[in-house]
């Protein structure tokens, strides 16, 4: 994956206004890093004194920690505000949260917020760069990025992969960006799982609708499974856990239907016994923890690549 | 000394009376009047109104004046200098004030602001059942002797259909319509725009649009079997469009409005997440907007109202999800529906005066909405083809939710008269 660097942007907001050659040049550089990590000073230098908050105001484990773990890697100092702690709890609104953030000389904000639309808002009211670590059921593009760099190191290119995502996809922002990613990268994306959770209406954005999960694993390269959040659903989307479990967990007598070489991906949390089963989640076809070690890379590349954009910097990479 | 007005030269468009032709109007203390004599033509205040269109004063039944509770958004006085910057002259205002019209004494209290601040005609509306709940009848007799002139728990549909019954048949009594925002809520939790590919897309809650059928269909059975008149309020979706026809060929007592904003843009609008096209109910597609259009035509939908919902700048000022639901438009609202219908020679002008006038006056039985002989002199003169670019930030209203903000839109206001006197001269409030 060697491409010349394109990337003329200070936020990360989504993966739609991305293009093929700026998701590349991501690949790029978390090749570089990811490299890099080899060593055993795994630091760099890039954001040497710089300050990145990460304004986390829906609970996060995985992703805080990905985005915390990123950006001290590139020598940055980390703030991390979560919800209960922050002043939106006391009536401040996010626009004087973030003002404050940037008077605070914050030099980049990470954030996660419950509601779609919400880092879009903000990248227009701070100057400083905004990454989206999560909105709503919009969008997750590091998440997205990080599972696509994940295939591409298990296949070398995506064009005519076949990518499955299975489960929850209504309230999903990793499904919305998976979606879209893949389909940049030349794959092709099935989502499957029950019809109040997989509506028609995604066919809009390219994906095969399918409710049959023999056909849905039958031809796959890959199967990427996807938590049920209870959190986000009103109780009338499907009978049970279950029921769910029943017709849509991945067993080992079902994972038999996917082709023999084809992989299975899951973005955190994993429930156990529900989406899938223990032994599967474990076996040498999950890549479920080199999901969370590219997560690392990935978001590095990103964080680099906005602020080097942001200050007019030359991009440097590890060597 | 008696007060005259005589309106010259302008082309006079009076829908209710089939008249369109060039002319004189004249008003004497406050009512039209078919001449004046010369000596009274020397008195009276001339207005050339050559080269422009002179109709009734606009009516607009769907009106948020946040008089009592919630006067930082908007008030009488200034809710009133919208309207008639907009060309109107007669608006019926909804009930959901802090506190609710469910009692004599607040619409009493509105009524009694109305004669100090307001510069146009203001007609109060009564709850249709207690505080809004939609659990027991507001004392809707008492509400019409204080002045109501119709029941609606706007914003918070009655959802119990044994309740809806019973306010429908007891509001029949009195002669009063019923107007009912058309809204399932157990469909709609959490929903902030329509339901479809661009909610799918943009990741947020969508709002089906059966939530408002149902209801549509509910309200027309209800008006069917007890005979009462229900009017449906902003209706935003194709099915209920064809919902409305049928039971309109059947006789049946109902009645229906399209907003403006409605039936010029599409929940497209929400690519970017701009709170300022978030609205209840939300914006739909382009074969629902195309509906309502035909429906407008077609008689299916009798008016348009604005649904004119002011919110402050800082409350709208805030992640999608969490902005109130409402826009403005009473300043635009007739330069936009003439660029919907009229400039892309939908309907004539005659047809969509009529839309803003006499066809919503008729439905709450207002004495308002035509030129006729007696009628209270209530004028809009107007240019239909004069080019403006909104301004949100220079409106009368206190607000600035205003969608149309930056758009160059056709069709000016040049003067508003209620009562036979200006209060509006095409730049400024003049009351």
């Amino acid at each position: 994956m060697s491409h010349s660097l394109s990337w003329n942007r200070k936020d990360l907001i989504d993966v739609e206004h991305l293009s093929r050659e700026e998701i590349e040049t991501i690949f790029s550089a978390a090749t570089a890093f990811k490299q890099a990590m080899e060593a055993d000073d795994k630091k760099q230098p890039y954001l040497n004194g710089r300050t990145v908050v990460n304004l986390f105001l829906e609970p996060s484990t995985r992703t805080r920690l990905a985005f915390e773990v990123a950006a001290s890697r590139l020598s940055a100092d980390t703030i991390t505000v979560t919800g209960a702690a922050s002043s939106l709890t006391k009536g401040e609104t996010l626009r004087d949260t973030a003002q404050n953030m940037a008077a605070l000389k914050a030099d980049m904000i990470i954030m996660r917020h419950s509601a779609s639309g919400a880092p879009h808002y903000l990248s227009k009211v701070v100057d400083i760069p905004v990454i989206n670590a999560g909105d709503g059921s919009h969008a997750h593009p590091t998440q997205a990025l990080l599972d696509a760099f994940t295939l591409l190191e298990k296949f070398g290119a995506l064009d005519g992969k076949e990518i499955t995502i299975l489960g929850d996809i209504l309230f999903s922002r990793v499904a919305r960006s998976n979606i879209i990613c893949l389909q940049k990268l030349g794959a092709k994306v099935t989502i499957a799982g029950p019809s109040t959770l997989v509506p028609k209406a995604f066919e809009s954005m390219g994906a095969t609708v399918c409710h049959d999960l023999q056909k849905a694993l039958k031809n796959a390269d890959a199967v990427m499974l996807l938590r049920i959040q209870h959190e986000r659903q009103t109780s009338t989307h499907f009978p049970s856990l279950g029921e769910y479990t029943s017709m849509f967990g991945l067993n080992k007598e079902r994972a038999q239907w996917l082709k023999p070489d084809a992989i299975i991906m899951h973005p955190g949390p994993i429930n156990r016994g529900v989406e899938i089963d223990s032994e599967l989640a474990d076996s040498n076809r999950s890549v479920i923890l080199e999901q969370v070690t590219n997560g690392i890379v990935v978001r590095m590349a990103i964080l680099h690549l906005c602020y080097c954009h942001h200050k007019g910097i030359e991009i440097e990479l590890p060597s | 000394m008696k007060h005259l007005l005589w309106i010259t030269g302008g082309r006079i468009i009076d829908p209710a009376n089939n008249r369109d032709e060039i002319g004189d109007l004249f008003a004497m203390d406050g009512k039209l009047v078919d001449q004046l004599s010369d000596a009274e033509k020397a008195e009276a205040t001339k207005v050339d109104a050559a080269g422009r269109v002179v109709t009734p004063g606009l009516v607009d039944i769907h009106v948020h004046f946040r008089y009592p509770g919630q006067t930082h958004k908007e008030d009488i006085s200034t809710g009133t200098r919208a309207a008639a910057a907009g060309g109107f002259t007669t608006v019926v205002c909804m009930p959901n004030t802090s506190p609710v019209c469910d009692n004599a004494g607040t619409i009493q209290r509105i009524i009694d602001k109305v004669e100090r601040e307001a510069v146009i005609n203001v007609y109060p509306t009564g709850c249709l059942t207690l505080g809004m709940k939609g659990e027991s009848l507001a004392p809707t007799g008492q509400l019409k002797s204080a002045g109501a002139v119709a029941m609606t728990d706007d914003g918070a549909c009655v959802q119990s259909n044994e309740i809806m019954r019973r306010a429908v048949e007891y509001a029949k009594m009195f002669d009063l319509p019923i107007m009912d925002h058309c809204q399932d809520q157990s469909l709609t939790e959490g929903a902030v725009m329509n339901e479809g590919e661009w909610s799918i897309r943009l990741g947020l809650r969508g709002w089906p649009k059966a939530a408002e059928d149902i209801i549509v269909a509910r309200n027309v059975i209800l008006a069917e079997v007890t005979g009462a008149h229900i009017h449906m309020q902003h209706i935003s979706s194709a099915a209920s469009v064809d919902i409305l026809r049928r039971a309109k060929d059947r006789n049946v007592s109902v009645t229906a409005e399209a907003s403006p904003h409605h039936i010029e843009f599409t929940d497209a609008q929400l690519f970017d997440y701009d709170t300022g096209f978030k609205m209840n109910p939300p914006l739909r597609t382009e074969a629902d907007r195309e509906a309502l259009i035909q429906g407008l035509c077609d008689g299916t939908l009798d008016c348009i109202a604005t649904d004119h919902a002011p919110h402050t700048p800082t409350e709208k000022d805030c992640e999608f999800d969490y902005a109130p639901f409402g826009v403005i438009g009473l300043e635009n609202s007739l330069a936009s529906t003439l660029g919907t219908l009229y400039h892309s020679k939908r309907l004539s002008l005659s047809d969509v005066i009529a839309l803003m006038t006499h066809k919503g006056a008729e439905i709450c039985k207002l004495d308002a909405g035509t030129l006729s002989t007696g009628a209270p002199a209530d004028i809009c003169i107007l240019d239909p083809d004069e080019e403006w670019t909104v301004d949100a930030e220079h409106f009368q209203s206190k607000s600035r939710n205003c969608p149309w903000h930056g758009e160059t839109l056709k069709g000016k206001v040049k003067a508003t008269f209620v009562a036979g006197k200006q209060v509006f001269d095409g730049k400024s409030i003049t009351a």
